[in-house]
């Protein structure tokens, strides 16, 4: 075998590794994720208690009834376990708070979430790569302290204030996601690229007379780009983490809004629901972009 | 130490100071209701104006400060320490113990923070004294905040469990508790304070996020969040401004946390 090909086989056998790897870190992760909800749920001051039992309109039969159907949350790995075999069949459980199928409601709710946080990233990206590249090329020291400022500014102010500022000036959701995740975007880009710029070869290619954009383009964004493509990945859960206060103070009918309701009236079956699926968008955004990042390293690397 | 690190400690210190001085600075209590002027606009008496039930939004602001400045650090305190005894034991013991603390460290990284804050804070329970709404914020940020600091700590440990004076501790006869309390942990020190600095605004904001969503510091009792929380009835920014002072005042309090932990250097 020629020693080209065998490179190319051990760096799939490699990449392969690594994606299974991922996978099961992934499946580990997201089942121990739901079974500390359930626990979390369950230990919590008040678990064994139903809202619905107060109402004087249920006879004894039907408040027996309501006992009868918590009644196998009781022992958390038992309702664990039939959690998972009622998943692998398709069936989520049922929302004690809404009373309706968690499966239904996350089909109706994760496509609000998907797209707030998706232009909001989309958004968010756009302007914090576009203000690090400009910061990069432009190299004026008051366009830095723009940025600096503006982004300084923004990550100063919690989520939930930008929701009701939103919610003030008329501003979609979107928006808001945007200003939470921008100010990452650009301190940690714009620091990755000043670290690319620092390096020698960058300085010698400048000394050669070679354009910025290309400069940028073909020697300090292959420096800073496996890092930029993780901070991808990150970007996914600040976003998700952020659209909790967003969707509950703007009144979107999201993925964050509900996660809300069910920590509120402690349902523990959508609850454990959520955390297993933003667990698993988180890692899934994570993993992805690891493997990205491998997939794009120059082979010899 | 540059001109905007010096001005960013200095506006930390005043605002640390005003806010403990708040028992001589306020005009009254912050509980203190003046049931003849609800809703007022700043005046010499009130310089901020009343709240809806007419307590004086001066006193609030500096009472709420000094619980948002009081409690951050104590919750930083809770969650370097237990970082320490998490990351930096395992990361001196390594092997199963080191993986074990990774993967249970990565376990709360893989849900975003504020997703987990407010679900457990949602999980304890809301109609508690406002003492115990301070205590139960403190420890929920605390007892969260410390997987991103044990990642750090363990690697720092894992990497003094095979130094050379470590080593050759061990080879003195140096072992277990001894060696990691003499030896391992003051070297961890500097990662530690670090961690400790950086952890104070991150729970400065959660809790400001916490207080917004009603889950922070309970009434009578004000904080940056529950302050905050006032602004859900604004109309528009023209209409009280005035309002809009504890947002000003957070943002100022962290930018000089930013500054002051920031490795960043503004050009000149």
């Amino acid at each position: 075998m020629l020693p080209e090909t065998s490179h190319k086989t051990s760096r799939l056998k490699t990449l392969l590794w690594k994606i299974t790897r991922h996978l099961g870190s992934i499946a580990a992760l997201v089942l121990l994720g739901g079974l500390l909800s359930a626990t979390l749920v369950r230990i919590a001051p008040g678990a064994d208690s139903d809202g619905r039992e107060l109402d004087p309109s249920l006879s004894a039969e039907s408040v027996r009834a309501l006992r009868q159907s918590r009644a196998g949350e009781k022992n958390i790995l038992r309702f664990y376990v039939n959690y998972l075999r009622g998943a692998i069949h398709g069936d989520l459980g049922t929302s004690h708070a809404l009373g309706q199928p968690v499966q239904s409601l996350l089909r109706e709710r994760w496509p609000v979430t998907a797209r707030v946080a998706g232009i909001g990233l989309l958004v968010a990206w756009l302007v914090g790569a576009t203000l690090a590249f400009t910061a990069c090329l432009w190299r004026r020291p008051l366009f830095e302290i723009f940025g600096l400022t503006i982004s300084g500014a923004f990550l100063c102010i919690p989520a939930a204030v930008l929701a009701l500022l939103s919610v003030i000036v008329n501003a979609p959701g979107y928006l808001a996601i945007a200003l939470i995740v921008f100010p990452k975007i650009y301190r940690y880009s714009r620091n990755l690229l000043a670290k690319a710029y620092a390096l020698p070869h960058i300085t010698a290619a400048r000394a050669r007379g070679i354009g910025e954009l290309r400069i940028l383009a073909c020697h300090a964004l292959p420096v800073a780009g496996p890092q930029m493509i993780a901070l991808a990945g990150i970007s996914i859960s600040i976003a998700l983490g952020a659209s909790i206060p967003i969707e509950s103070l703007c009144g979107l009918p999201g993925i964050g809004q509900l996660a809300w309701q069910a920590a509120l009236s402690r349902d523990l079956p959508l609850l454990v629901n959520l955390t297993v699926l933003v667990t698993l968008v988180t890692l899934l955004a994570n993993s992805g972009a690891d493997v990205m990042i491998y997939m794009l390293t120059p082979q010899d690397a | 130490m540059t001109f905007a690190r010096k001005l960013a400690c200095i506006v930390v210190v005043a605002v640390c100071a005003m806010s403990l001085a708040a028992n001589w600075l306020a005009p009254a209590g912050y509980a203190k209701q003046f049931r003849e002027a609800p809703s007022a606009p700043p005046s010499r008496h009130h310089l901020l104006g009343t709240d809806e039930i007419g307590r004086d939004r001066f006193a609030r602001v500096l009472y709420g400060t000094r619980i948002s400045l009081l409690l951050a650090p104590a919750a930083a305190l809770v969650s370097t320490a237990l970082a320490a005894v998490v990351g930096g034991l395992a990361g001196y013991l390594g092997g199963i113990w080191l993986r074990m603390a990774r993967g249970f460290a990565d376990l709360f990284l893989s849900l975003p923070w504020l997703f987990l804050l407010i679900t457990v804070r949602a999980l304890m329970p809301l109609n508690v004294s406002p003492l115990v709404s301070v205590l139960i914020t403190f420890l929920i940020l605390g007892l969260l905040g410390w997987a991103a600091s044990a990642r750090v700590l363990s690697t720092s440990a894992d990497a003094l469990r095979n130094s050379d004076f470590v080593l050759q501790a061990r080879a003195s006869g140096l072992h277990g508790a001894r060696l990691f309390v003499v030896h391992v942990l003051p070297n961890l020190k500097p990662v530690l304070y670090a961690q400790f600095w950086i952890s104070i605004p991150v729970f400065i904001l959660s809790e400001a996020n916490l207080g917004i969503l009603g889950l922070g510091v309970a009434e009578p009792l004000p904080s940056w969040g529950s302050l905050l929380r006032e602004l859900e009835g604004l109309l528009s920014f023209r209409e009280e401004p005035w309002r809009l002072v504890p947002l000003v005042l957070l943002i100022v309090v962290m930018t000089s946390f930013q500054m002051l932990l920031s490795n960043e250097e503004v050009p000149a």
